[in-house]
């Protein structure tokens, strides 16, 4: 079926490339979002089959997989709105759509693969088809944007594949050839520990380029800013989804031996300093679309010392990825509405929105509560259960800068926020009026996360139990 | 055999150091491709027809053939100014690149594994730190390929360090990758010929916080 899949998908996306008719353009992009809930559906009813023997449904593919089904319709629907808003020729639509078509299908089949190689393989493609996108433009900024994305990514990725190599040094000494996860993960006890932690060192730092944690975190934030806001919404969520699928899966591995410690220690500290480093910029950014993705940053730094401290934080964080994917998503998106509006992405020149888009700019403060954390929202439960799970594992030490720095981060944000939404701001142009039903789709988005966070359904539940399963040794 | 390549390609490293002019470059490139065959076809000497393709297509065809020809094309064809300009000057180069051959021997003894051979270790963490030595010296976007090409080189000698085999798929991967990354890496430089005027890494520092 994954085959089938892909070759659909692939199909789809290089029509698409050369389609320049408008109406069979639409076509084609229902019929990728059909094929991609109809795989969605066939993985979710067979769970836990390998497919084609690299590929396996399982929970974490599963919820990943179903985040990314969800997003990826307003992403493209969005984007319908963008492209013909700004009259690009035919041949920049077909690129825009087919990348972003690939960019799905690769996130697919990298949440999907059992096999650590091939895990790699569909990341490097995604870097491939999210470059095109970045470079959708074709100005000097995402000329410049395109450069540092497709260069930082290609060398992390490259130590991802060293950390690989190293790997199979580990397991030399068990005569293994298999890289597969599930044996990985049975003869963990037998690894050569200095192997291992040089590897899990490599692996952690390449795949940061995707997380976007502290080592290789700038590749990202450029491409958020220069790439088109629906593109921006997937890389700031799904994108980022699949860097914490590549070191999750690791991490799991990591955790049956006895250099599970030493390899928290090492996730903690990089958590930290990038929970630190998105604090130290959010005061100093005037870029609303920055501003976000360096919030995605701190959001993901949050959930990653969830995940080194063990206990309830390791359900804390899938949560929080789940939730944190939509948020970011759907604020993105209305972003994209915003600069429509005051075709500016400076905080200082954008002002009373609410006088001009009386729904986004309820969707602003809106997710302005549920980015940052505060009680209704879903994402202050994730992060209560974090910091629970700190309190537990007895890091005060990392709890208390942690919550200065959040503290921090919700002041700057919300000092963004309200100047854009409240503060009288100076000339303003003609105003584009904004689709109504695109804002509908973000208040649903919005509307899961409430959702999840306050009344999750049991099977969301225990599919990230499932998920979360592997680690308890 | 394979020693006298594997240092061959350690000189060439230190011959980098000191070249002036990209074409050198690009000919250390396909001088590294051939070497690269040479290594590959002793150790892999017993491996199946359809690896020996592979193989044979990864190094010879595309690293020593394609992308050399390809980096020539685009100095060409964008009027690239034929010295390097590294910021450091090259007696410099020369120390550095000496001392981070010396230190991954060390890095090497000191590792005392038995699973892996320590002559292809160290060439290919030497060329690892060297390339990416290179890429911070040097100032021209195209130099940023070619040394991405090199590091490259150093991860296709490390998997023969490994020791075992790499699967099938993987060779698939990294062939994917080197060729994806160099003509897409290609392809921009031509595009970013067109937005700037001169293709030189410090034009591109306009995005920062």
């Amino acid at each position: 079926m994954i085959l089938l899949y892909l070759a659909g998908a692939l199909s789809i996306g290089i029509l698409t490339f050369l389609n320049r008719n408008r109406n069979l353009g639409r076509v084609l992009i229902g019929l990728f979002i059909l094929l991609q809930w109809f795989f969605t559906i066939h993985s979710l009813l067979h769970r836990n089959t390998y497919q084609f023997s690299f590929f396996l449904p399982d929970a974490l593919a599963i919820i990943t997989l179903l985040v990314l089904s969800i997003i990826s319709i307003p992403a493209l629907l969005h984007s319908y709105d963008y492209i013909y808003g700004e009259h690009d020729s035919p041949r920049t639509r077909g690129m825009y759509y087919g990348a972003m078509m690939i960019l799905i299908m690769a996130l697919t089949a990298a949440y999907l693969s059992s096999h650590i190689a091939v895990t790699w393989i569909f990341i490097e493609i995604t870097t491939l088809s999210a470059s095109t996108l970045i470079f959708h433009r074709r100005k000097a900024g995402s000329v410049e944007a395109t450069w540092k994305y497709i260069f930082v990514c290609s060398v992390s990725l490259t130590l991802v594949f060293i950390g690989i190599l190293f790997l199979s040094i580990a397991l030399g000494n068990v005569n293994e050839t298999s890289l597969q996860y599930a044996r990985l993960t049975e003869l963990a006890p037998k690894l050569d520990t200095f192997w291992l932690k040089l590897s899990f060192v490599f692996i952690f730092t390449g795949y940061t380029a995707k997380l976007g944690l502290v080592p290789m975190f700038t590749a990202g934030i450029d491409a958020k800013d220069k790439a088109p806001t629906p593109c921006a919404a997937l890389f700031s969520s799904v994108l980022l989804n699949v860097g914490f699928v590549g070191i999750f899966r690791f991490y799991s591995i990591v955790a049956h031996t006895s250099v599970h410690p030493w390899a928290n220690y090492i996730i903690m500290a990089a958590a930290l300093l990038s929970v630190f480093v998105a604090t130290v910029y959010m005061f100093k950014l005037k870029n609303i679309k920055r501003m976000l993705a360096y919030s995605s940053i701190e959001h993901m730094g949050v959930l990653m010392i969830g995940l080194a401290a063990g206990g309830i934080g390791y359900y804390a964080a899938i949560l929080h990825l789940v939730l944190h994917s939509f948020v970011k998503s759907s604020m993105f998106l209305q972003i994209g509405h915003l600069y429509k509006t005051y075709r500016s992405k400076e905080i200082n020149e954008i002002g009373n929105y609410f006088q001009y888009n009386t729904a986004g700019g309820l969707f602003l403060l809106i997710s302005f509560i549920a980015i940052t954390a505060m009680p209704p929202s879903g994402l202050f439960v994730s992060e209560l259960y974090i910091f629970k799970a700190l309190l537990n594992g007895g890091y005060l030490y990392i709890l208390i800068p942690m919550l200065i720095l959040i503290t921090m981060i919700i002041w700057a944000m919300g000092s963004g926020i309200f100047r854009m939404l409240f503060v009288p701001a100076g000339e303003k142009g003609k105003t584009e009026p904004v689709n109504h039903i695109e804002t509908g789709m973000q208040y649903l988005l919005l509307a899961i996360i409430f959702y999840l966070g306050l009344n999750p359904p049991a099977g969301f539940v225990a599919l990230i139990n499932e998920a979360i399963s592997g680690l308890m040794v | 055999m394979t020693k006298i390549l594997l240092i061959v390609f350690i000189i060439s490293l230190l011959y980098f150091a000191i070249a002036n002019r990209l074409m050198t470059y690009v000919k250390i490139l396909a001088l590294q491709g051939i070497i690269l065959f040479g290594v590959a076809f002793i150790e892999l000497i017993e491996l199946n027809v359809v690896n020996l393709i592979l193989i044979l297509l990864e190094t010879i065809i595309i690293k020593a053939i394609t992308i050399p020809l390809f980096m020539r094309y685009i100095i060409n064809k964008n009027n690239i100014t034929r010295e390097a300009e590294p910021f450091l000057p090259n007696s410099m180069s020369l120390i550095i690149v000496t001392l981070i051959i010396v230190v991954t021997f060390i890095i090497s003894n000191a590792v005392n594994s038995f699973h892996i051979h320590k002559i292809y270790f160290v060439s290919a963490l030497s060329a690892l730190f060297c390339g990416l030595y290179f890429i911070i010296s040097r100032r021209k976007i195209i130099t940023h390929v070619i040394c991405y090409v090199i590091i490259e080189n150093g991860v296709f000698i490390l998997s023969f360090a490994v020791g075992n085999e790499m699967p099938f798929l993987v060779n698939l991967g990294v062939l994917l990758d080197v060729f994806v990354s160099v003509f897409l890496l290609g392809i921009f430089i031509n595009k970013v010929g067109d937005v700037t005027s001169d293709i030189d890494v410090s034009q591109l520092s306009n995005l920062k916080d």
